[in-house]
C-alpha cells in the first residue's frame, strides 16, 4: 500500500427523516479546526431544511411514542455499541473542533458512550420514577404516567460538541420525543458523525434530525414552528435567547432554558429528562 | 305541577362587609388604585368595594414577601411550616359555610357548587401540601430541594377560593412566599381568605394578597424581584406572560384555556353519559378550563343519546345561585356573557343546529340557558374556540381513530373524556389523547393528590400530587 | 318461551327481543351498562334538593297518597290488618283532609280480611304472592298462591321473580313465570318484585327492569323487604330510568316502587325527587308510584302535622297501627 494515498474525505451533509440531503439551499460552509486550519464544508441548513426536519420529526413522533419502552431502550443501546465502534473516529473530530489533546478527547468520547448508555437504561424506568398512582378521595383509580412532549427543537451546545451534543439529545429521545438538533456551529463535525451512527443503529429516520449551519439563523424558525412542542436552548447564542423565548410563547412551546457554562461531565441528574415530559393523569371509577 | 319552593341560603351567612382591603406584610391596607366595585352577577348589585393596587402596592407586597422568604419562610423547618398550612386548611373548614355563600355571591356559581365542591376541596389543598411540607426530600427531586424564592399568582375568577388554594398551599409548602391577585370580578374570597391566614398566624409577607384589573396582575408577573410567576387564565394571557418572562430567568407555569373533547362509544353506560356531559359542561356554568366542550359522539347511539341529553337537560334548574336547588347559577360577568352570546351567535350563523333548554331565567342577573348545538362541524368557531360558558357542541364519529384525531385536532390539550364500557377501549384511547387529564366514565374530577395541567397550549407545568411540587422547586 | 300477553303493540325491536331465550338474553345483555360511581352520584346529588315549604307539603301528600301500607309478619292476625286498615282509611283521625293511602299490602291469607275492612274506600288491596318472599316453589305453588289472593280480592299481586333462575342465565325461565303470574292476575296489577338486594349490581337491575317490563309487569318493585339491602335510591334511580326508557320506546308508562327501609319524609322525599328528575312529572301519581312502607306512613303524618303548626310534633300525636 502506498504510503501517500490520498485519503477520501468525506462529505458533512445533513441528516433529515433518515435520509442525508444536501441543504436545499445548496449553501456550505467552511469548518476549521481549533487553529484555524480546514476541517471539511458543512451544509448550511436553511429555514426550509428545518421545516422539512420538523415534518420529518412530526411524522416519526407517533411511530417512536407509541414504542415499547423496552424497545426505545433496545434501539438506543444498540446506538451505543455502534457509537462504541467509532470512538477513534469520534475522538479525532472531537480533538480537532475541540482543541484538546487526543487523551482528553478520547476521555470526552468514552463519557459520551457512557452518557448514551445512562439514557438508553431510562427509557423503561421513567414511568415507574415520574409516575404514580393518586391516591383521590374517592371511588376512583387514578394514575399518572409521563408522555414525550412531542417535537422537540434541541439547540446543541456550541462548546461541547460531542459530550454536550449527546447529553442534550439522548433524554430528548429517550421518553420518546423526537428531535431537531442543530448542532454547534461551530464544531459540527461530530454531530454529522453521530448522524451516520444514528442512522447504521436500529432508530427510525427522523427520530433525531440532525442540522448544522448557523444556529442564529434557523433557530428562529424552530422557535416559532408551531408544530414544534418544545425549545432547549442549551446552544442559543446568549443575544438571541430573549427573542428566542418570545417566539416560543406563540404557541406556548416548553421551554428549557440555557444555564451558564453547563458541565456536561458531571451527573446529569433527571431534569433533562423532566423538561420534555407532559403528565397525563387518568381517572376512571371503581365500582361493580 | 311539582315547583320547589325556593330554598335559598342566606346570604348573612356571608358576613359581607362594605369595603375590602388588601393584604400586606401581614395588614389590610388601603391600595393605592381606584377602588373596584365588585357585583353580585345573580343580581347586578354591587356587593362591596375594594381597594385596589398600584404600582407601589406591588413593590411594598414582593418587598415583604421577599423579606419574609429570606428572615422566616425560607429558612424555617419544614415541620413547622407544615403546621402553618394546617391552620389554614382547619380554618377554611370552620369557615366553610360563610366562604361558600361569599362564593356564590361574588361568583354567581350555585350554592350547592360552593359548598360541596370549591370550598371543601381548597381545604382538602391545603390539608394535601401541608403533609409535603417536611418530607420534600422523599419527593423525588434530591435530599434537599431548596424553593425559589417569592412567587407571583394571578388566578382567574372561575374558582376563585379554589385556584387560591391550588397556588398557595404547594408554593407554602415547599417553602416560597407569596404575592397574589384574585380576578377583578371575584375578590372577596381570597381577601377572606387573607383573614383566614392572619387568624392562622402566619408570619406577616409570607402569604401577601392584591387586588385589582390586569394592569395590577400584569405589574406582579413582570415585577423583577418576582423569582417565579403561575398563572391561571386564558391562553391568550399566558402567551403574553410567557413573552414578559423572556430572557428574564425567572421561572413559569401556566394553566391556560380548553377545548375538550368528550367522546362517547357506542356501548358506553349511557345514563351515566349524560350525567357525565351534563356535569362536563354545565358545571359552573361552563366557566371551567378543562369544560367537556366538544362532544364526540358515536353515530350508532348519536339520536338515542341527544334525545336523553335533551331531556336532562331540560331539568337543569338555572337560577339565583344561592338557591340550593340550582344547579346552574348566573354568568360571572356581563362582559364574559357577551362574549357567550357572541359565539353562539356565530354557531347560527355558521349553520349548526341550536338547542336552548326552555327553562325560566330571572329577570335580573346575567343568566345563559344551558345551549347544546349539533350538526356541528371541526370547522366551526363553536368547535374550535373556548366558550367558557353552558354551550355544548355535538360532532360525531363513525371508528375510533376518528373520534381520536377529531379530539386532539384542536391547538389545546388540557383534558378529555372517554365513555365506553370496554376496558382496553379505554386505556386505548386515554393513551391517544394529547391531553393532561383524562377522565373515563366520569368527568371534572379533581383531587389534591392528582396532577392536573394541560398540553401544548393548555400550558405547562402541574398543579397537584407530587408533580406539582416541581413547579415551585428549585430543580 | 311464552309470548307475553300484555303488550300485545310491541315496537318490533322489542317483539323480537321475547321471541325465544337467546333473543331476550342478547337483548338483556346489550342494554347499556350502569356505572355504579356514576348512578350513585347521581343519586346522592339529586338527594341534596332542598324541598321547602308549599313544595314540601305537596310531597308529604303526595307521599301518604303513594304508601301501600305494609305488614307482612309471621305473626300478622286479622286484629293486626284491621288496625292497619283503619289507618289506611284515615291516617291522622284528627286531620280529616290526610289524603288515604294507596293501598295496603299483606299475605294472601289476610286478604279477605282487607278487603272486608276497605270495601268502598277506593284502596287497593295489594298481596304478596308466588311464594313469597323467596319464590322458591313449584310454578304450580306461585300460580295457585296468586289465584287464591286474586280469588280473595286482591286487587294487585306483588309477585316475586326466581333470582336463583335470573342469576344463573335463564331468562326465558323468569319471563315465563312473570307472564303466567300475570295471567293468573286477570285484572288485579301486577307489580314483579326484582330482589335487588340479591341481584348485585345495577347491570342486573336494570336487565331484571327490563325483563320485568317485557313480561308485562304494570309496575316494577325494589324488594320484599327482607331482604338488606332493600330499597336504595340508586337503584331506585336505576328502575325509574328503565321505564322512563320504556315510555320513551313504547309510549306505556309503568309505574316503580321501593319497598323496605324507607322510613323518614326526609327519604321519601328524595325519592321523589328522583321520580320527577329521573322518570318525569307524570310519574308522580300513586298509579305509577308506590312506596312500600309501614314506619314511614308515621313520619310523614309527623312531619304534616309540623308544616302546619309551625312546632315539632311528636310520635304520641300520630297513630301506630
Amino acid at each position: 500500500m502506498s504510503e501517500n494515498r490520498i485519503a477520501v474525505t468525506k462529505t458533512y451533509k445533513l441528516y433529515i427523516g433518515g435520509a442525508f440531503p444536501r441543504s436545499e439551499s445548496g449553501r456550505s460552509y467552511p469548518v476549521v479546526d481549533a487553529n484555524g486550519g480546514f476541517l471539511a464544508n458543512a451544509a448550511q441548513g436553511s429555514r426550509k431544511d428545518a421545516r422539512d426536519a420538523v415534518a420529518a420529526a412530526r411524522k416519526a413522533f407517533a411511530g417512536w411514542s407509541g414504542a415499547t419502552a423496552y424497545n426505545r431502550g433496545q434501539v438506543l443501546f444498540r446506538v451505543a455499541e455502534v457509537l462504541e465502534g467509532r470512538r477513534e473516529q469520534f475522538a479525532a473530530e472531537v480533538a480537532a473542533c475541540e482543541g484538546v489533546p487526543a487523551k482528553k478527547a478520547q476521555s470526552l468520547v468514552d463519557a459520551a458512550i457512557d452518557r448514551w448508555v445512562w439514557y438508553a437504561g431510562w427509557t423503561d424506568k421513567v414511568a415507574t420514577v415520574l409516575g404514580a398512582s393518586n391516591p383521590v378521595a374517592g371511588p376512583y383509580f387514578s394514575f399518572s404516567v409521563p408522555e414525550p412532549t412531542g417535537v422537540v427543537a434541541v439547540l446543541a451546545p456550541q462548546e461541547s460538541s460531542l459530550l454536550g451534543l449527546i447529553s442534550v439529545v439522548a433524554p430528548v429521545i429517550a421518553t420518546g420525543n423526537t428531535a431537531v438538533v442543530v448542532t454547534s456551529q461551530d464544531r459540527p463535525l461530530p454531530a454529522v458523525t453521530l448522524s451516520e451512527v444514528l442512522a447504521t443503529s436500529d432508530l427510525p429516520g427522523g427520530v433525531v434530525n440532525v442540522l448544522t449551519g448557523r444556529t442564529a439563523e434557523i433557530a428562529p424558525w424552530l422557535a416559532s414552528h408551531a408544530d414544534v412542542n418544545a425549545l432547549d436552548l442549551t446552544g442559543a447564542p446568549e443575544s438571541a435567547r430573549a427573542d428566542l423565548e418570545r417566539a416560543a410563547a406563540g404557541t406556548v412551546k416548553r421551554v428549557l432554558r440555557a444555564r451558564p457554562a453547563e458541565d456536561f461531565t458531571g451527573e446529569p441528574g433527571l431534569a433533562r429528562l423532566r423538561a420534555f415530559l407532559e403528565t397525563k393523569t387518568v381517572w376512571h371509577p371503581i365500582g361493580v | 305541577m311539582w315547583e320547589y319552593a325556593p330554598a335559598p341560603e342566606s346570604r348573612d351567612i356571608a358576613n359581607l362587609k362594605p369595603n375590602y382591603r388588601m393584604f400586606i406584610d401581614g395588614q389590610f391596607v388601603e391600595g393605592a388604585g381606584d377602588p373596584l366595585k365588585t357585583v353580585n352577577p345573580g343580581t347586578e348589585e354591587v356587593l362591596a368595594e375594594v381597594s385596589t393596587a398600584g404600582q407601589a402596592d406591588v413593590d411594598k407586597a414582593v418587598k415583604a414577601a421577599r423579606r419574609a422568604y429570606e428572615r422566616v419562610w425560607g429558612r424555617m423547618p419544614g415541620a413547622e411550616r407544615a403546621k402553618y398550612i394546617f391552620r389554614i386548611a382547619r380554618l377554611i373548614q370552620e369557615r366553610a359555610r360563610e366562604l361558600a355563600v361569599l362564593e356564590s355571591l361574588d361568583n354567581g356559581k350555585p350554592i350547592k357548587e360552593s359548598r360541596d365542591v370549591d370550598v371543601p376541596t381548597a381545604a382538602a389543598h391545603f390539608f394535601y401540601h401541608a403533609g409535603w411540607a417536611d418530607k420534600l426530600g422523599y419527593a423525588g427531586y434530591g435530599p434537599d430541594p431548596r424553593p425559589l424564592g417569592v412567587v407571583g399568582q394571578v388566578i382567574p375568577w372561575n374558582f376563585p377560593l379554589l385556584m387560591a388554594a391550588w397556588k398557595i398551599a404547594p408554593a407554602l409548602a415547599t417553602g416560597n412566599t407569596v404575592v397574589i391577585k384574585p380576578a377583578e370580578t371575584t375578590p372577596l374570597t381570597a381577601l377572606v381568605l387573607a383573614e383566614i391566614i392572619q387568624q392562622a398566624d402566619l408570619p406577616p409577607g409570607v402569604v401577601n394578597i392584591l387586588a385589582g384589573a390586569g394592569d395590577v396582575g400584569a405589574a406582579v408577573v413582570s415585577h423583577p424581584d418576582v423569582d417565579k410567576v403561575a398563572f391561571t387564565g386564558s391562553t391568550e394571557v399566558g402567551k403574553i406572560i410567557q413573552r414578559q418572562l423572556a430572557g428574564t430567568g425567572r421561572r413559569l407555569t401556566l394553566e391556560l384555556g380548553g377545548k375538550a373533547a368528550n367522546i362517547v362509544f357506542d356501548d358506553a353506560p349511557l345514563d351515566q353519559a349524560v350525567e357525565g356531559i351534563v356535569n362536563g359542561i354545565f358545571f359552573n356554568q361552563g366557566h371551567v378550563c378543562c369544560a367537556g366542550s366538544r362532544l364526540l359522539v358515536q353515530e350508532s347511539v348519536a339520536d338515542e343519546l341527544l334525545e336523553k341529553l335533551h331531556v336532562r337537560v331540560s331539568t337543569l334548574r338555572v337560577g339565583d345561585p344561592l338557591d340550593k336547588n340550582t344547579d346552574v347559577g348566573a354568568i360571572n360577568s356581563r362582559e364574559q356573557l357577551t362574549k357567550i352570546q357572541e359565539l353562539v351567535e356565530s354557531g347560527d350563523a355558521e349553520g349548526a343546529e341550536r338547542w336552548t333548554s326552555a327553562c325560566p331565567l330571572p329577570d335580573k342577573g346575567f343568566y345563559f340557558a344551558p345551549t347544546v348545538f349539533s350538526n356541528v362541524s371541526q370547522a366551526m368557531r363553536i368547535a374550535r374556540e373556548e366558550i367558557f360558558g353552558p354551550v355544548l357542541s355535538v360532532l360525531t364519529f363513525r371508528t375510533p381513530d376518528e373520534a381520536v384525531a377529531k379530539a386532539n385536532n384542536t391547538p389545546y390539550g388540557l383534558s378529555a373524556g372517554i365513555w365506553t364500557e370496554k376496558g382496553s377501549r379505554i386505556l386505548w384511547a386515554a393513551q391517544k389523547m394529547r391531553a393532561g387529564v383524562v377522565w373515563a366514565n366520569t368527568f371534572n374530577r379533581f383531587d389534591p393528590t392528582a396532577p392536573f395541567g394541560g398540553y401544548q397550549e393548555s400550558g405547562f407545568g402541574r398543579e397537584g400530587g407530587r408533580t406539582g411540587l416541581e413547579a415551585y422547586l428549585d430543580v | 318461551m311464552a309470548a307475553p300477553s300484555t303488550s300485545p303493540s310491541l315496537p318490533p325491536a322489542l317483539a323480537d327481543a321475547v321471541r325465544d331465550d337467546a333473543s331476550l338474553r342478547r337483548f338483556l345483555h346489550g342494554l347499556p351498562g350502569v356505572d355504579q360511581v356514576g348512578v350513585e352520584q347521581r343519586a346522592a346529588g339529586l338527594g341534596t334538593r332542598s324541598i321547602k315549604k308549599a313544595s314540601k307539603q305537596w310531597a308529604i301528600d303526595t307521599a301518604i297518597s303513594m304508601v301501600d301500607l305494609t305488614t307482612l309478619e309471621g305473626a300478622d292476625t286479622h286484629g293486626k290488618v284491621r288496625s292497619l286498615a283503619a289507618k289506611a282509611r284515615r291516617p291522622d283521625p284528627d286531620h280529616p283532609d290526610v289524603p288515604r293511602v294507596a293501598a295496603v299490602c299483606v299475605y294472601p291469607d289476610m286478604v279477605e280480611t282487607a278487603v272486608e275492612e276497605l270495601r268502598g274506600t277506593g284502596i287497593d288491596i295489594a298481596s304478596v304472592a308466588t311464594a313469597f318472599p323467596s319464590g322458591r316453589s313449584s310454578l304450580k305453588v306461585k300460580l295457585e298462591d296468586t289465584a287464591y289472593a286474586v280469588d280473595a280480592g286482591a286487587t294487585e299481586i306483588d309477585m316475586v321473580i326466581d333470582r336463583g333462575a335470573f342469576l344463573s342465565g335463564r331468562y326465558g325461565q323468569v319471563f315465563d313465570e312473570i307472564v303466567q303470574v300475570k295471567h293468573a292476575c286477570g285484572d288485579a296489577h301486577l307489580k314483579v318484585i326484582l330482589e335487588t338486594g340479591e341481584l348485585a349490581t345495577y347491570d342486573n337491575v336494570r336487565r331484571a327492569s327490563w325483563l320485568g317490563l317485557l313480561a308485562g309487569g304494570d309496575f316494577i318493585k325494589t324488594s320484599t323487604g327482607k331482604v338488606s339491602p332493600a330499597a336504595t335510591l340508586p337503584v331506585t334511580h336505576v328502575m325509574l330510568q328503565a321505564v322512563r326508557d320504556w315510555h320513551t320506546q313504547t309510549g306505556e308508562l309503568r309505574g316503580v316502587k321501593p319497598a323496605g327501609g324507607i322510613r323518614t319524609t326526609k327519604d321519601a322525599i328524595k325519592y321523589l325527587v328522583a321520580v320527577h328528575e329521573v322518570a318525569g312529572p307524570e310519574w308522580l301519581t300513586p298509579t305509577l308510584f308506590r312506596f312500600g312502607a309501614s314506619t314511614l306512613l308515621n313520619d310523614l303524618l309527623m312531619q304534616r302535622r309540623t308544616q302546619l303548626a309551625g312546632h315539632y310534633s311528636g310520635p304520641d300525636y300520630v297513630t301506630v297501627d
